[in-house]
């Protein structure tokens, strides 16, 4: 097999008067972790669901494990594995009877009690799925996804409205997946959960990839790895702050302003000193990492979530 | 691991049998329906005739004259307390002794009629009356034309209708509208596999449904089965899976269970009236007759009382058996044809 698992070229999908995919394209390397970074509403359920092959593109092309979803759906559904935003299992039914179930659809596969290891739920093997909490739940959708021994995982927004510690434990499932050298395609609102399991990202914003690299490319692009926020009692003249040498770029959100900057050390004196000549009170300062989040920020002015 | 049908069906009568509601509704709701209208419209023994003889000369002799048909039950009371229960409907008739005997009754309540005409042959015949023709009477209260007789394949027809279009509608649609059939078939499952398998895991509850109900009404009110149990078992089974079908066909689009609520119950209720589950439809015009059993509640009611009630065989059912397998072969078709998946 070639080094490529699944490639989308020109892809639209429209919903009458709006236009959900918009001419996206993209590559996934076998044996990658490759993520969908956008907001809600960027389009990424869509374009994950034309690469599932569960929902027709307008126009564009779908390559997946060298074949098509035109040429041969069942053989391909027999090498992914997939799991859906808003699945909501057989709640009267055990863990066991319902990876068993799953398991039954496959030529070839993993062991039922193989799966319940992988995402740690062998002590919940004879409890309904209505018992389950919503981390377990979701673990559970992903052994279902896995029990196929699947060549491409594909998983949307796997860790969306669980609880930090639930998610970490997902989060844990999905490194394992990666670990056995298995090629996973995600889609996530969370720059948190797109640093630390993708090793690319493509961030997706009104139906469009607005950029493509490693996170360390993406953050890196920024020109500068830190940030700076702050707030002052009365307005700052924003001009002579993006003229600190340290400075590589300002934002103003509100009442916040944000710089993007270089060195911490060197930066911060400068800022100092320069709302002291302008005789300007500081009410706020925090400092942290350039994150996926700033990118977008920067990329597109808006947040990824927006609360 | 198993064949993909054999855990769809398996999964199916599991996710059947740990539903209380639905236990109870297909097997014990039939059996306290049966219950409740057996008792009810249970044969009571024909009750003796309440008339009263006038006090007076003779009084004694009319009396034990009356007495010796069995059907009647006088007793002699005061001129006042014979008009009284006269009036109050205690006794049917009184009958003044004398020379000539006089009948006093209500000629529009029809027991003072009939008490009437059986006291004038009583006394005419202790009077040394002869018969001029010879008489015996044919009581007709044999098993098998009972109105319970009449009713539990009636039940049984209605509850593999019931439970057949329900026990799959509410299932396909709540898989759907929790986006579980999307999730189904993005996996390597053949959607045929699926829908089969949904009908093969209802008709797995058919037995004990089909049991209890006819295990009862056997014990418990002595209704017959003349037929074979192979016949009754295949009835059953045919028309378990043509309710299936139709079942299927209900549940092809729907995403909300009150949208497929609905639909049932207009799709049921036509059949629940007219296709003689608690009455015969012969009381409808003759015009409506050919639509009437051209259902297929109706032809199956007909061949479950027919093998049940008059022994008739599988090839004497054939007809009915026709239409009942049209229905299931027809609904299925249209159901696959529109099935959705999400």
């Amino acid at each position: 097999m070639s080094g490529i698992a699944l490639r989308g070229l020109g892809l639209v999908k429209r919903y009458g008067e709006v236009v959900a995919v918009d001419g996206l394209d993209l590559e996934v390397r076998a044996g990658e972790c490759f993520g969908l970074l956008g907001p809600n509403g960027a389009g990424k359920t869509t374009t994950v669901e034309i690469l599932e092959g569960l929902i027709a593109p307008d126009s564009g092309t779908v390559e997946i494990l060298g074949g098509s979803w035109a040429s041969d759906p069942r053989e391909l559904r027999e090498r992914i594995g997939i799991q859906l935003q808003e699945t909501q299992l057989a709640e009267k039914l055990t863990v066991l009877e319902t990876i068993t179930l799953f398991r039954s659809f496959y030529k070839k596969g993993l062991d039922p009690a193989e799966v319940m290891r992988i995402v740690q739920l062998e002590d919940k093997e004879s409890a309904w799925v209505r018992k389950l909490s919503g981390g377990q739940k979701q673990r559970l959708s992903l052994a279902a996804a896995l029990v196929g021994d699947p060549e491409i995982l594909f998983l949307d927004e796997p860790t969306t409205g669980l609880d930090p510690q639930a998610r970490r434990q997902v989060w844990e499932v999905i490194a394992d997946v990666k670990a056995r050298g298995g090629t996973v395609l995600l889609t996530t609102h969370y720059m948190e959960e797109a640093e630390r399991l993708c090793d690319r990202i493509a961030i997706v914003d009104r139906g469009k990839v607005i950029a493509l690299d490693t996170p360390a490319a993406l953050i890196a692009g920024l020109g500068a790895e830190h940030v700076l926020e702050f707030e002052t009692e009365s307005a700052t003249d924003l001009a002579r702050l993006r003229a600190l040498e340290q400075v590589h770029d300002l934002r103003r959100d509100g009442v916040t302003v944000s710089l993007t900057v270089r060195e911490v050390h060197r930066a911060i004196p400068q800022l100092l000193a320069e709302l002291q000549a302008q005789s300007v009170a500081l009410t706020r300062l925090t400092t942290h990492h350039a994150t996926l989040e700033d990118v977008f920020v920067a990329m597109t002015g808006r947040h990824l979530r927006e609360n | 691991m198993r064949h993909p049908l054999v855990e769809i069906t398996r999964v199916k009568f599991l996710e059947f049998i740990r539903e209380p509601e639905a236990i109870f509704w297909v097997l014990v709701f039939p059996v306290l329906l049966s219950l409740a209208l057996g008792v009810a419209f249970r044969t009571k023994p024909p009750e003796a005739l309440a008339i009263a003889v006038q006090d007076g000369p003779q009084a004694e002799e009319t009396r034990d004259a009356l007495a010796r048909d069995r059907a009647l039950a006088p007793r002699i009371l005061s001129v006042s307390a014979c008009r009284e229960a006269l009036r109050a409907g205690r006794v049917a008739l009184v009958v003044v002794p004398g020379a000539e005997v006089t009948y006093w009754f209500d000629p529009t309540r029809d027991e003072s009629r009939v008490a009437r005409l059986a006291a004038d042959a009583a006394l005419q015949g202790s009077a040394g009356r002869v018969d001029a023709v010879a008489a015996t009477d044919r009581l007709m209260t044999e098993k098998g034309s009972r109105y319970i007789d009449f009713l539990v394949p009636g039940l049984l027809g209605m509850n593999l209708m019931g439970t057949g279009m329900w026990g799959i509608g509410f299932s396909i649609v709540t898989a759907r509208s929790r986006g579980l059939l999307k999730r189904l078939i993005a996996t390597p499952m053949r959607k045929r596999h699926y829908l089969v398998g949904q009908m093969l895991g209802r008709m797995a509850f058919l037995i004990p449904e089909v049991g209890l109900l006819v295990g009862f009404a056997t014990l418990v009110f002595d209704v017959p089965v003349r037929g074979s149990l192979l016949a009754l078992a295949t009835v059953s089974i045919l028309g378990g899976m043509a309710f299936t079908g139709i079942g299927l066909l209900v549940a092809a689009r729907p995403r909300t269970i009150e949208g497929v609520s609905g639909l049932m119950n207009f799709v049921m209720l036509p059949m629940w009236i007219f296709s003689g589950v608690f009455f015969s439809p012969a009381r409808f015009p003759d015009a409506l007759q050919p639509a009437i059993h051209a259902l297929p509640l109706t032809a199956l009611n007909d061949a479950l009382r027919a093998v049940m009630l008059d022994g008739a065989s599988l090839a004497a059912v054939a007809p009915e058996l026709a239409i009942v397998t049209a229905w299931g072969l027809a609904a299925l078709g249209f159901a696959l044809w529109l099935f959705r998946w999400r």
